[in-house]
């Protein structure tokens, strides 16, 4: 029997099936999905979420170095974060197979940029997959193992948000055991100084140029002949839109293992077909082998290089089919832009936030990145992982050397992004001295991936009871004095808080703590935050002045009806963080039942 | 033939099981099927559009603009925005329920909600079929089995009531104590056409 999986859901699969014995990751869309069904496998396969994507690598080199079969998977931005353990890794080599899954966002449905992780695979020397669908997703993996231990490299696995998030059916498998390989200490393999990592670098290059005779013969790479007119390149999910364009009336030269690219392979298809294509998402890298093999084609030329190739862009650049956007429909469309939930504890701090005058408010990646928009218009810079506070830093070091410097930083990250790279930009704060403002939004969870444990919740992926970081003991071992842990939804608290850390002459750490609305809580939450979200607040019509203060916290719970010219509050929504009610400027809004 | 379906919301309407029953349906049947979800960054209440593709053989997860042979809309306005992918030959379904998830610009006085929306469906599609899901659902004493109501409006449209095993699909993936009630929602839906 067949079963309709995402290609994360089937990767995992996969990794089960192939014998995987330990699997690291950190949370980032399109490739959260992969750990968290692969920890399913609890008692077989060893899974973690990491701090950050570099340390789920290092993690899994350790594994695979102790003879055992390893993953790590990231978002394509995560490969970056991780990429200085990935391209020394290139070089040592594995005991136990070891692949590396990167999720790449063609289209950027929720990242911040749109890199091409396939360029990795090259600079960095190793074999790379690329599956088209789940069943593909799956079967291709337990290769990548087997590649990985017979050339002795760590193996580059790309997929892309549609293979990740696509349903398809798939035939699964048994897991095949595959034993520990017993450990040998071997300094020359292990040991990346100059002298052996030189050795290294030659036995990696001879490593690829064998791989050119697996990838003219494996079955991933297959020429399909229909029409010979035109003759179509492809990888990845591309495959699938080119068929859905062409059908038969196209041959295909179907690539799965794409570094290194079948050249013998390349020369033979394109010498049977008329005119080549090469259709892919992003950057030219087939492209530019083709061309550099001497071989006339469209690509890039012709076909755009930004978001997806879908069958609808393929036929706009192929057949001139051109989808006009229909100018009725998008003059009666609203928009639906996304919020802080209804009980959200960035609400209230960046409601006090978003009115402070003279400061910049460096911003970094999760929900709070949503402050940027109305009705906050808060943060006003994000970069990438961590970001918020370091490059917060040097704006306020540059600041400080204008003569009667108003302008003050804060700095604005949560938990989850403060674990994953924010604590070094925190130490360095400290370290070199610059007056910022550090805010840490700690909402006990990584909320914006969807709800997954981290180094300061107290549990696992696996389930298990475990550690809980101090943060703010953490920060005051970092050299902080300035430290205040608040309640975000306490707004005199928060906008006495920040008066306090702006007045201050040094650095200062402002921790907010209250746990994400959607968090499902554990019973040391329930304990510290007196079983939260189970109130609810109302609007008494006869009192409310109709002025919209409410309205201007952002609340999807707080609705302004326009005839009646007053708010009231959506009774399904509200969890009751009072945000509103302290807003209200002649107390309209009360707590239900009160 | 591929068959092209579109089922679009905001978050927490149900969508996912409607579409996770339609497709274990659709391979129950014999039937190559694939689907594709996006959402935006919101993790509530936002704008859903979920692809359905299934026949002989499915290549691409995705529908193409101008190619969908139906829109199951769960939300007013997120049918307005994704009409442009329902067919433009005159032979497209548009199953409309009349509900309205206001955006926050709607919420906070900025926006109008857009009042013609019926009217610009019924000006592309070659059929609309418009009904009050929810109030059906309060009928049944569930509201929330409102999207069984659509998705079984939605199957009669398309003729897959009879071919399919529905009541075998909801007793085998839904929980123990609601598989009566969504029975009766999608016995209801399919009445409603």
């Amino acid at each position: 029997m067949k079963h309709l999986l995402t290609g994360d859901e089937a990767v995992a699969r996969g990794a089960y099936e192939a014998g995987v014995r330990f699997a690291a990751a950190y949370p980032g869309t399109p490739s959260t999905e992969i750990l968290e069904n692969i920890s399913k496998y609890k008692g077989v396969i060893k899974a973690e979420w990491a701090p950050n994507e570099k340390v789920a690598l290092e993690s899994v080199i350790g594994a695979s170095i102790a003879g055992a079969r390893a993953l790590a998977a990231m978002k394509h931005v995560g490969l970056n974060v991780a990429a200085d353990p990935f391209f020394t890794f290139a070089y040592m080599g594995v005991s136990g197979g070891a692949v590396v899954i990167t999720a790449d966002e063609p289209g950027q449905f929720s990242s911040q940029n749109e890199q091409d992780n396939r360029n990795y695979a090259k600079a960095a020397m190793v074999p790379m997959f690329e599956p088209a669908d789940s069943q593909e997703a799956k079967d291709m993996l337990a290769d990548a193992f087997e590649i990985s231990e017979q050339y002795d490299v760590p193996v580059l696995y790309r997929m892309t948000t549609r293979v990740c998030h696509s349903k398809s059916l798939v035939e699964l498998g048994e897991r095949v055991e595959v034993p520990i390989k017993p450990y040998a200490k071997n300094i020359k393999k292990y040991v990346a100084v100059p002298a052996n990592a030189r050795i290294m670098k030659v036995k990696l290059q001879g490593n690829l140029k064998l791989l050119e005779d697996y990838s003219n013969n494996c079955k991933w790479n297959r020429a399909e002949y229909g029409d010979t007119r035109i003759g179509i390149i492809c990888s990845g999910d591309c495959y699938l839109y080119a068929r859905e364009v062409f059908g038969d009336e196209a041959s295909y030269l179907k690539l799965g293992f794409t570094n290194p690219l079948p050249a013998e392979m390349i020369k033979d298809f394109a010498s049977k077909v008329d005119k080549v294509y090469i259709i892919e998402e992003n950057d030219p890298y087939i492209e530019d082998f083709v061309r550099g093999l001497g071989i006339a084609c469209d690509g890039k030329n012709i076909f755009p290089r930004n978001g997806e190739m879908l069958p609808e862009v393929i036929r706009e650049v192929i057949y001139g089919e051109k989808i006009e956007a229909d100018a009725e429909l998008a003059e009666a469309l609203i928009g639906r832009p996304p919020t802080l939930c209804a009980g959200c504890p960035h609400r209230g701090f960046f409601f006090e936030l978003g009115r402070k005058r003279n400061v910049m408010i460096s911003g970094d990646i999760g929900c709070y990145t949503l402050s940027s928009g109305a009705p906050y218009h808060a943060i006003e810079s994000t970069i990438c992982m961590g970001a918020s506070i370091s490059a917060g830093h040097g704006a306020q070091q540059i600041f400080d050397t204008i003569e009667d410097n108003k302008m003050r930083v804060v700095s604005v990250l949560g938990d989850s992004t403060f674990f994953h790279t924010g604590i070094n930009s925190l130490m360095n704060v400290a370290y070199n001295k610059s007056n910022t403002v550090n805010v840490i939004l700690d909402n006990r969870i990584t909320a914006m991936t969807g709800q997954q444990e981290n180094p300061g919740t107290g549990m696992t992926v696996q389930g298990e009871i475990t550690e809980q970081v101090n943060i703010e003991a953490l920060v005051r071992t970092l050299g902080f004095e300035n430290v205040r842990t608040i309640n975000p939804n306490n707004l005199k608290e928060v906008k006495e808080t920040l008066n306090w850390a702006l007045e201050l002459e040094g650095p200062s750490v402002i921790i907010t703590r209250w746990p994400c609305a959607l968090k499902k809580m554990h019973e040391w939450d329930l304990k510290e935050f007196n079983n939260p979200f189970k109130t609810q607040y109302e609007v008494l019509e006869d009192v409310c002045i109709g002025c919209k203060a409410c309205t201007r916290t952002g609340c999807p719970a707080i609705v302004f009806q326009v005839d009646k010219k007053k708010s009231s509050i959506d009774p399904y929504k509200c969890v009751g963080c009072s945000v509103c009610a302290q807003v209200c400027p002649v107390d309209a809004i009360q707590l239900k039942g009160a | 033939m591929t068959k092209n379906i579109l089922l679009t919301g905001v978050g927490g309407q149900g969508t996912i099981l409607a579409s996770r029953l339609l497709t274990l349906g659709l391979q129950d049947n014999g039937y190559d099927v694939k689907m594709s979800e996006v959402h935006g960054m919101s993790q509530r209440e936002g704008p859903v559009l979920t692809h359905v593709r299934y026949g002989k053989k499915v290549w691409s997860p995705v529908v193409s603009k101008k190619k969908g042979d139906i829109i199951i809309g769960f939300e007013e306005l997120e049918v307005l925005r994704n009409l442009e992918y329902l067919r433009d030959d005159g032979e497209g379904v548009v199953i409309l329920n009349r509900a309205r998830v206001n955006p926050i610009g709607v919420l906070s006085g900025k926006d109008v909600y857009p009042p013609n929306i019926q009217e610009l469906i019924e000006a592309r599609a070659g059929r609309v079929i418009a009904l009050d899901a929810t109030e059906e659902a309060e009928k049944l004493g569930n509201p929330r089995t409102m999207n069984i109501i659509l998705l079984g409006v939605a199957l009669k449209a398309l003729g897959l009531h009879d071919e399919i095993d529905w009541n075998k699909i909801i007793a085998e993936n839904v929980r123990e104590q609601f598989v009566e009630v969504n029975q009766k929602a999608l016995k209801l839906g399919m009445s409603l056409v």
